[in-house]
């Protein structure tokens, strides 16, 4: 607990170092991300927690390569890369299915993008739609869909983007606590399965121990790495364990002075 | 659904027989304001004539119609992915809705003649703007979301703008091209009106010359439901090539 940008050298799937991000406006310069260090491993569940506003999703738009970072290193498998286009996948708060294509056409759109769709991409479409509960609306539009559903499919969209590394910004951010709790097992689950190093960006501290190895906390803006806490806790865990509550309490006191910090 | 026609059926029903009340009580002469039964009276009798004359009007109308969506949707296209082609031609497009078509309509006929084409032309003109300016704005309107997402995916542009441009476009296309086939009739008549052998502009040019009221209402009437058609026309087009939009409806 609290080692900072701890750090495994050649045991990286993804490291970030001092990213540093700021934007001007209206000729004034607004930093956003002051020093942001990170690093995960391989199959690594990792939450990065922040009072909202902080910049979490400029961090994600950073390492994707949407937004031009002023510095800091990326590295994938220990590599150092311009960004991170074309390796990782993306998932934000608004679902982003597109109107016009049926639930089946919106989640295959990484493999079509990446060169057609086959048998194989179909089938697996398929399954993993049985799997969170859609099949049976292969061929509805997302306008017939709940919240819930719709980003189920966007999820299984994400996964079939066959990335290793996931990027979820808030992704359940939008939905009812029912929902939510839902969507996280499936999420839990199909982490388990497909093994696939996840960043998961809230600012719900029980989600963030809920779902991950590790939570990395963010300052207010500009934003920088306040700590770090390793999740140490046997899956499926309880929001009632014990050791659960103690952390959500860790947690919450970090959090605090970084809440303190905004509205001062 | 059966109230949205009812009503206005209703009410039209009513005027027509005001309409011919008046026309026997004030004995209003037939060359100054016909009565409805001798309107429909002229519609049996020249139904043929009348029909001819429809559809060499339609047929302007459709090649109007169809040239200035090709060139329209080509060109903001083009406007859309070459910034300098947009910065050249979007202010002359718009400059040039300040010239009435009425005012160029002889020259038009200079030009291309007696015949289809100056007709043509001229319809291609009217409906032209609206479907440039629409399918530019459409192009233009993508969510950046959307767009982030292929880009994301390493997608080539060709692919953005097929796989998210396009689709998000569709919408307004069909806009500019409701608002352009509604007033392509202007076009199509205007163009009669300035010199032609026939079609329904030229009908009731010569109708009313002869003092044939009856057979100009007639006209009018076709002239209606052609231009009404014609509109539903493209709106079942609409439905059919945007099957989801029925749904965002709903909700």
């Amino acid at each position: 607990m609290g080692k900072k940008g701890a750090s495994f050298p050649g045991n990286n799937k993804l490291s970030l170092r001092e990213i540093k991000k700021s934007f001007s406006k209206d000729g004034s310069s607004l930093a956003v991300l002051l020093d942001i260090s990170l690093s995960v491993r391989q199959g690594e569940f990792i939450s990065i927690l922040g009072p909202s506003g902080c910049g979490k999703s400029t961090l994600f738009n950073v390492v994707v390569g949407l937004v031009q970072r002023d510095g800091g290193i990326i590295s994938i498998d220990n590599r150092e890369v311009e960004n991170g286009l074309g390796d990782v996948a993306y998932m934000q708060q608004k679902d982003l299915l597109f109107p016009w294509r049926t639930l089946l056409q919106n989640v295959l759109l990484g493999p079509e993008i990446s060169g057609g769709v086959h048998e194989e991409a179909r089938s697996e479409a398929l399954e993993l739609m049985t799997r969170v509960g859609l099949r049976g609306f292969e061929g509805n539009y997302p306008a017939e869909l709940s919240m819930g559903m719709r980003q189920r499919a966007a999820l299984v969209r994400t996964l079939l983007f066959h990335k290793d590394i996931l990027l979820l910004d808030e992704p359940f951010g939008a939905l009812d606590a029912m929902t939510r709790s839902v969507m996280q097992h499936i999420l839990l689950g199909l982490w388990m399965d497909y093994r696939k190093t996840i960043l998961l960006v809230t600012h719900d501290v029980e989600e963030a121990l809920l779902l991950s190895d590790r939570i990395y906390v963010l300052t207010a803006r500009p934003a920088a790495v306040k700590g770090e806490v390793s999740v140490d806790i046997t899956r499926p865990r309880k929001v009632t364990d014990l050791s659960f509550v103690d952390l959500k309490g860790v947690l919450l006191d970090m959090l605090q002075g970084e809440i303190e910090r905004v509205f001062a | 659904m059966t109230r949205r026609i009812l009503y206005p059926s209703i009410l039209l029903v009513l005027f027509v027989l005001f309409w011919e009340l008046m026309v026997w009580q004030f004995q209003v002469p037939h060359y100054i304001l016909p009565a409805p039964s001798r309107i429909i009276r002229t519609l049996t009798v020249q139904q043929s004539l009348l029909l001819h004359h429809t559809f060499v009007t339609l047929e302007e109308i459709i090649v109007g119609f169809l040239l200035a969506f090709v060139v329209g949707v080509g060109l903001a296209f083009l406007m859309f992915q070459f910034p300098v082609l947009e910065k050249t031609f979007y202010p002359i497009v718009i400059g040039s809705q300040t010239i009435p078509v009425f005012a160029i309509a002889p020259l038009l006929v200079l030009w291309f003649g007696y015949g289809l084409s100056s007709k043509v032309v001229m319809a291609a003109l009217i409906v032209f703007f609206p479907i440039v300016v629409n399918t530019l704005d459409g192009l233009k309107g993508a969510d950046p979301d959307e767009v982030n997402l292929l880009r994301i995916l390493k997608a080539n542009r060709w692919q953005i703008l097929w796989k998210v441009r396009v689709p998000s476009a569709l919408p307004f296309i069909f806009s500019g091209c409701k608002i352009g086939i509604s007033v392509s009739t202007i076009g199509a008549i205007i163009g009669e009106w300035v010199g032609s052998k026939e079609g329904l502009g030229y009908l009731m040019l010569h109708a009313n010359a002869q003092l044939q009221i009856s057979l100009i209402f007639a006209s009018l009437i076709y002239l209606t439901i052609l231009g009404v058609g014609l509109f539903y026309l493209v709106v079942l087009m609409e439905r059919r090539a945007m099957p989801w939009k029925r749904f965002s409806e709903i909700r």
